[in-house]
């Protein structure tokens, strides 16, 4: 019986080889023979983890367009439609809102990391820049995807969040009204808004991920020590010539990120049914009411994962230069790669400035999310935020020159990766 | 080891940021708590009769089906048709508004609006303590004015169950604007202090699970989805050990 069953099975895969003879080395090449540095350490399963949220939010979506009605008369009835009486309905709606925070969390994290371990450095400037688009497309995938339950938050969300192109001199007037459609958000910047989320953006996002993946197993992966494998002595169980400190993908990190994807899960449920609008913050208190172009909430705010560039925004003074500061603030990590001169990658041997500083960034960029979230009424906040937006364009600053004229004091760097998990 | 450490580690950080991040997300504001549960079927059951005695003349809750409530609230069809059901509406439709916007535009200055999810837009304990905060206040149109939401169109409907009350301010100085201090009792009403509380909390909590009905759903299966997801990652966690036995 096994004997008729494993001929059955070689012969279905010869079959398969027969006409198809590049799969199974194209699934060698990203799985059983991709090696992967054996100490990454909690910090490296963010990627995977982005990867587990941007398939909840494909398929948690896709049923969700099968109910939703992308007009300005119907969405809201429609969400609570979802919520009410479709089965099942809100499951898969709280699955969708609590998997768009829980994307930017772990994307933040991911991109933090990153900067940690100096991934973003020679050889793999082009993973990061893949992944400082995918970032992009993903904010402007979240934005549109939050105007679509036509709630308050929705709707003037999307009116400040829109204006800001209206600062653009001598086009910005015409560029707000031809992204709208309207004077106003209004029937038809919902319509175009969901053609976007649910297909144009989607796409591309996915696009962008495989190209980020491809990249990135072209040139191997980096690892908490910053040491380059390849470069390491060469021969393992598996192949003579993979790096001795490489293990294959699949099966060590399959499993591995299979625990892990357990853990965030676990939070992520306890999340979903428990405090599904995270006390406002994931489903904000105002978008439980149908959006009204006569009445404006007391505070309008962006959700929390835009906040902080919201913040620099508004403790700017001058509109312009606000939507300046507040592009230049993303725009400034694509150049990272560059601004950072430094050789050594992994902050466990860089210097002490470089620690401090990224500990800073890390600080700015909550407490401005913070200040961001607020009513932005009080000036002393304001005059906080304006020290953080500073201090957060300073990081860079602070890089170039810590790294370019030779301030830096880096610890010696191991010749192979040390220990794992 | 490491990775159990870590494991742990992650775990109670993650509940624990959730936790405080959720808690500093919906807390401060004076509201007193209503204590509103809504586990309490007792308390739900009782909401939705002050509901549709008291409010559902002129609220509607357009999202909201009177096989839903029977269905959850434990009351039986005849029950829900009898006693909650003042519409004529069918047993399995939406629960209507009997005032027309533009009638409550012109009686009251504003249109009453759908109840559906206020409890989630405004906050259980907000409307708590809206419906005890009903005042004279003879400048107003209907006689009626509020501490929570100041100038409210809505008169107080449960006067007779309440009393009616006056509020004390602090006169204005200068740059401060008249300061609310206390409520005085101008005539009573039928129930005692404590029982109208109940009533304000009952109504409340009503509202609360109005704005959310799959919210047993949610909490009961949710449960078994955690100890799911516990089995599975543990299990995970010794695959991974048996994998990674190997690797040194």
């Amino acid at each position: 019986m096994a004997n008729r069953l494993s001929q059955a099975v070689t012969g279905m895969q010869e079959w398969f080889n027969d006409r198809a003879p590049s799969f199974m080395p194209f699934y060698r090449k990203h799985m059983t023979e991709y090696y992967a540095p054996k100490n990454f350490n909690i910090w490296y399963i963010f990627g995977v983890l982005s990867m587990v949220v941007l398939v909840n939010q494909i398929v948690t979506g896709i049923f969700l367009t099968m109910y939703f009605k992308p007009s300005a008369a119907e969405a809201f009835a429609s969400v609570e439609y979802i919520m009410r009486d479709v089965d099942w309905g809100w499951l898969i709606r709280y699955m969708h809102s609590t998997g768009a925070s829980a994307f930017f969390v772990v994307v933040y994290i991911h991109m933090f990391r990153g900067v940690m371990y100096g991934s973003y450095k020679k050889p793999r400037e082009l993973v990061w820049l893949l992944g400082m688009l995918i970032y992009l497309v993903l904010m402007a995938e979240a934005f549109m995807g939050y105007v679509l339950p036509w709630g308050q938050m929705s709707f003037w969300g999307a009116k400040v969040i829109i204006s800001l192109f209206g600062a653009i001199p001598y086009v910005g007037g015409a560029l707000t009204e031809w992204i709208m459609g309207d004077y106003l958000p209004s029937d038809a910047t919902l319509n175009r808004f969901f053609a976007l989320h649910v297909i144009a953006l989607p796409l591309v996002l996915l696009l962008l991920v495989v190209l980020h993946i491809f990249a990135l197993h072209e040139v191997g992966s980096n690892n908490p020590d910053g040491v380059e494998i390849k470069k390491g002595p060469k021969g393992n169980r598996w192949s003579p010539t993979a790096p001795t400190d490489g293990i294959p993908f699949h099966p060590y990190f399959t499993v591995k990120d299979t625990f892990y994807t357990g853990c965030f899960l676990l939070v992520c449920a306890f999340i979903l049914f428990f405090q599904p609008t995270f006390g406002g913050l994931f489903l904000e208190h105002d978008n439980f009411i149908e959006a009204n172009r006569l009445v404006t909430p007391e505070h309008i705010k962006p959700t929390w994962y835009y906040t902080p560039f919201y913040a620099m925004l508004r403790v700017v003074p001058d509109k312009l230069l606000g939507v300046v500061t507040m592009f230049s603030a993303i725009i400034v990590l694509f150049f990272l790669p560059w601004i950072d001169r430094g050789k050594v990658k992994s902050w466990r041997y860089r210097g002490l400035g470089f620690r401090v500083a990224l500990v800073v960034l890390g600080v700015c960029f909550v407490w401005l999310g913070k200040i961001g979230a607020g009513p932005g009424t009080d000036p002393v906040e304001t005059i906080i935020g304006r020290i953080l937006t500073i201090a957060y364009f300073g990081f860079f600053v602070f890089l170039w020159v810590y790294t370019a004229f030779g301030f830096e004091k880096t610890k010696p760097v191991p010749e192979r990766v040390t220990g794992h998990d | 080891m490491q990775m159990t450490q870590n494991f742990v580690a992650s775990l109670v950080l993650g509940f624990a940021l959730v936790s405080a991040t959720a808690a500093w997300a919906s807390g401060g504001g004076t509201l007193k708590p209503s204590n509103a549960n809504i586990a309490d079927v007792q308390s739900l059951q009782n909401g939705a009769k002050l509901y549709f005695n008291y409010c559902s003349g002129c609220h509607s809750l357009k999202f909201m089906r009177y096989s839903r409530i029977a269905e959850d609230l434990q009351l039986s069809e005849a029950q829900v048709m009898q006693n909650l059901n003042f519409t004529g509406a069918n047993f399995g439709e939406l629960v209507p508004g009997s005032m027309h916007a533009d009638d409550g535009k012109a009686w009251f200055g504003a249109a009453p609006p759908d109840l559906s999810l206020m409890a989630r837009a405004k906050g259980v304990d907000y409307i708590y303590n809206y419906l005890k905060s009903f005042y004279l206040d003879a400048s107003r149109p209907l006689g009626w004015n509020n501490t929570v939401f100041p100038n409210a169109s809505m008169p107080n409907v449960l006067w007779e169950l309440q009393g009616v009350q006056t509020a004390k301010f602090k006169p204005a100085t200068g740059d401060h604007e008249a300061e609310f201090e206390h409520f005085e009792v101008h005539q009573a009403g039928s129930l005692s202090s404590k029982e109208f509380d109940e009533v304000a909390r009952d109504i409340a909590n009503f509202l609360q699970y109005a704005s959310e009905p799959a919210v047993f759903q949610r909490t009961s299966i949710g449960i078994w989805v955690l100890l799911f997801l516990s089995v599975f990652t543990l299990l995970a966690y010794f695959l991974k050990h048996e994998y990674w036995k190997d690797v040194h």
